[in-house]
């Protein structure tokens, strides 16, 4: 077998996203102004920067201010700003309520945002990077975390290439490359499986392993305190629509139907420019009902006549779906530990209240690589960069997610309605300021319940005009997974999707999965657990969502998954 | 023995091809753009050539705007020895491009072209066999194996009847079929390498050679979509559906 390559570096970050890139940014631009060299790479997993980034997205560009001044004159990626917003209740499948503006909760409110494309964004940090040096390399995943001898973190290993299914080299077998850095920055977006690993391996918040295992009560306390992270699932479609309804930087926000009460999620509609509208919808993976399909729920929702009118006559031009974290300040592990920071949705900063992650991607990103370069400039290696659990913490971000912090948990304990009201009271009226904090101790894979409490749910077929089957929206992602590679979805027990998770929960993944990776495929000997890989648009939600925590997300070969397109 | 291998920059073959609204063509605004696959096989027999000895040098060539870089970088770290570029923002049509890649092979002095048999874009087939006559050297198409002995090339052609046995002589024209050969994964520290090797840069006028269009482009559309299919219960169900349609009798 080949041998290993080793390649040194003083700063490795995984993932070219909002926040690894504008960390990448800020090294830098502090490496020119101190003149002291520093080597900088950033690893992607994605064909190329942005392939595997999804968002709405509605941008603040407080923090891409604070990174370039002068950004507007750097032939920015194309935006519009957001000129006339609304945010409608939709009571049933036909009628609407427009909320007035004073009712809706402050922090919902988009004045100085701008209507972007999250990939089309980090393709252009991706430039901004590269003019001072950075070495990106897209099409590589890091695989491992590489732990020195005294278990500091002091690099990654990117994955294998040219394995055939069984996990045999082919001829054409690549042994992954040992990137080892002085200290590694995680930015693999919302449930990263490195930061799942570093989280439990450092203890650094909530941990599955030491929650479920009673008894060690000792190791319980020992760990850092915060919630369990909680996630949305989101999907999002860019349609090309009649010009005379378009109306660049409109934003519309939805919620209630087709939810009901108890299930958190919402729609949003942002008429970006040319003619192109960015849609999708949110669904909270802590609902209950295991017949609940997030992406029927989505497909019913562009029926209501408001979305429906929209999309008459229109082309859909693109599909993906990405989990995303909605814990907010209570869910936040601690984001330190030897050799390595957490950073953007690897550590949950998205604000839930806003709607918005990428500000808090890009500002933690900044603020990581500050602590990171004043730890450089002390001649610090593979130790912990405490200052930028310092740094994040009397920031901006931290304030803007205290202050919201009771937005999404009273979501979750009192419903849309009343949990709303509150968050209307609590942010319009009390303006933040109020001493209590709401906890949601519940892991989201452990709120479903069982099949039996509920009745399976009939989703009528698509109409193919404005609602479409699975596969031929996976089809507008550009997914594309080499076939002959072993399965990335890993199950810890193969035997539990159809001993246990079947007949208790009839398999949820069969309807979460926004990519029809999961089949229960009846054969002659009885029910069989199919996972179609190729289809996986990186989503992470089985890896949050399974009841028995039994999937496990792993990269596939590097440059696999979707490749979405102005997304 | 020297070696040039013609490249493309097209639309990576996994994203679905866009047209835009007004009909000019296909959308290709921060769409992920690739070194054609044929062209990629093409690249992938020259370098194993190099790698048994039997070449000394390859130089990869492209013509095409500024962004094609990346596409001559990625050749580069896959184990090209020189990149070209040959800079135009002109529509690039075979005969065109045969041209200029005839005035190439008079400054390169290569003693084999290999090129893909066909861009993924246009699906032309047409710039090889255009050189081939341009040039007066023995071409072999469609090519699914390759041996190189004594000044004499033997290849396998993919044809319709099968395959095709031919023997051609040096300097020749070989384009690539897919089962030439799989091509390799580049390895991180060569893309590293590639990046600080040169790509020198020629214009049309340095090459003394004008892009004439012959061909005009009226109209660009997507095919007409599919009728949806329908899920029949039975057999029966199925043959009284084709007698009705007049399929069966």
């Amino acid at each position: 077998m080949a041998e290993r390559d080793i390649l040194n570096f003083d700063v490795a970050i995984v993932g070219a996203g909002p926040a690894g890139l504008a960390a990448a940014c800020r090294l830098g631009q502090l490496t020119r102004e101190s003149g002291r060299e520093m080597s900088i790479c950033v690893l992607e997993k994605g064909a190329e920067v942005g392939a595997h980034s999804l968002s709405g997205a509605l941008l603040d560009p407080v923090a891409l201010t604070g990174l370039f001044p002068d950004w507007e004159k750097r032939d920015p990626p194309p935006m519009t700003p957001v000129t006339q917003e609304e945010v409608h209740f939709f009571a049933n499948q036909s009628r609407r309520l427009k909320i007035p503006p004073w009712l809706v909760p402050r922090p919902l409110h988009n004045q100085g945002c701008y209507i972007i494309s999250l990939g089309r964004l980090c393709q252009w940090l991706a430039l901004q990077a590269e003019s001072f040096g950075v070495e990106i390399f897209p099409g590589f995943a890091a695989a491992e975390v590489h732990y020195d001898a005294e278990g500091n973190v002091a690099g990654v290993i990117t994955g294998d290439v040219g394995l055939d299914r069984d996990g045999n080299p082919k001829d054409n077998f690549q042994p992954g490359v040992l990137i080892e850095a002085k200290y590694t920055l995680f930015a693999e977006g919302c449930r990263g499986h490195l930061g799942k690993e570093l989280v439990e391996r450092f203890q650094l918040g909530w941990n599955n392993a030491s929650n479920d295992e009673s008894g060690d009560e000792a190791r319980q306390q020992d760990r850092f305190q915060c919630d369990p992270p909680h996630y949305g699932l989101g999907f999002k479609e860019l349609w090309r629509i009649d010009p005379a309804k378009f109306h660049p930087g409109k934003v519309l926000h939805t919620w209630g139907w087709p939810l009901d009460a108890h299930t958190e999620g919402g729609g949003f509609l942002y008429h970006w420019l040319d003619n192109l509208v960015s849609l999708g919808f949110v669904v909270g993976l802590g609902y209950e009902n295991p017949y609940l399909n997030p992406y029927q729920e989505f497909q019913r929702w562009k029926t209501h006549p408001q979305i429906r009118g929209l999309l008459q006559g229109a082309e859909r031009l693109g599909y993906g779906a990405r989990a995303l974290n909605k814990g907010g300040w209570q869910s936040i592990p601690k984001t330190v530990f030897p050799g390595g920071l957490l950073i953007g949705c690897e550590a949950g900063f998205l604000d839930n209240a806003r709607l918005k992650g990428i500000h808090t991607a890009m500002q933690t990103g900044v603020l990581a690589a500050e602590a990171v370069a004043e730890a450089f400039a002390a001649n610090g290696r593979n130790d912990e960069v405490t200052g930028f659990e310092r740094r994040w913490r009397s920031s901006w971000v931290a304030d803007a997610l205290y202050r919201t912090r009771n937005f999404g948990p009273a979501l979750n304990r009192w419903g849309a309605y009343v949990g709303g009201m509150y968050s209307w009271l609590e942010q319009n009226i009390l303006a933040g300021k109020v001493p209590w904090t709401i906890h949601n101790k519940t892991p989201d894979h452990a709120r479903l319940k069982p099949a039996a409490q509920f009745e399976p749910i009939e989703y009528s077929g698509a109409d193919g005009k404005v609602s479409f089957d699975i596969l031929s929206s996976v089809y507008l992602s550009n997914t594309n997974h080499r076939e002959d590679q072993p399965c990335h979805l890993k199950l810890k027990d193969p035997a539990i999707p159809v001993e246990k998770c079947l007949p208790l929960y009839d398999e949820p993944a069969q309807r979460y999965c926004p990519a029809n990776v999961y089949e229960i495929v009846q054969e002659p000997e009885g029910p069989r657990f199919q996972i179609n890989f190729q289809n996986c648009v990186h989503c992470k939600a089985c890896d949050i969502k399974d009841p028995f925590q039994n999937i496990i997300w792993t990269p596939p070969e590097g440059g696999d998954g979707p490749r979405y397109v102005n997304m | 023995m020297k070696i040039l291998v013609a490249i493309k920059r097209v639309v990576d073959y996994n994203v679905r091809i866009q047209i835009k609204p007004d009909g000019s063509g296909v959308m290709l605004e921060g769409v992920k753009m690739s070194i054609n696959p044929f062209d990629e096989i093409a690249l992938e027999e020259a370098i194993r050539l190099k790698e048994k000895g039997l070449a000394e040098s390859i130089t990869v060539v492209t013509v095409a705007g500024k962004q094609a870089e990346e596409q001559l970088r990625q050749a580069l770290a896959m184990g090209a020895d020189h990149a070209l570029r040959v800079d135009t923002d002109q529509d690039l049509q075979p005969i065109n491009i045969a041209r200029v890649l005839e005035a190439i092979v008079k400054r390169e002095a290569p003693d084999l072209i290999l090129m893909g048999k066909q861009a993924i874009d246009d699906d032309c087939s047409q710039t090889p066999q255009m050189l081939a006559g341009l040039l007066d050297w023995p071409q072999a198409t469609f090519v699914s194996k390759l041996e190189l002995a004594d000044g004499w090339v033997r290849v396998s052609r993919e044809v319709d009847a099968g395959l095709e046995e031919l023997s051609v002589r040096l300097p020749a024209i070989i384009s690539a079929d897919l089962r030439l050969n799989e091509p390799r994964y580049v390895k991180l520290p060569d893309i590293m390498k590639a990046r600080r090797k040169p790509i020198d840069i020629l214009t049309l006028d340095d090459l003394s050679v004008a892009m004439a269009p012959q061909l005009e482009i009226v109209k660009t559309e997507p095919p007409p979509p599919r009728k949806p299919g329908r899920k029949l219960a039975s057999i029966e169900e199925l043959i009284t559906e084709l007698k009705q349609m007049g399929v069966l009798s």
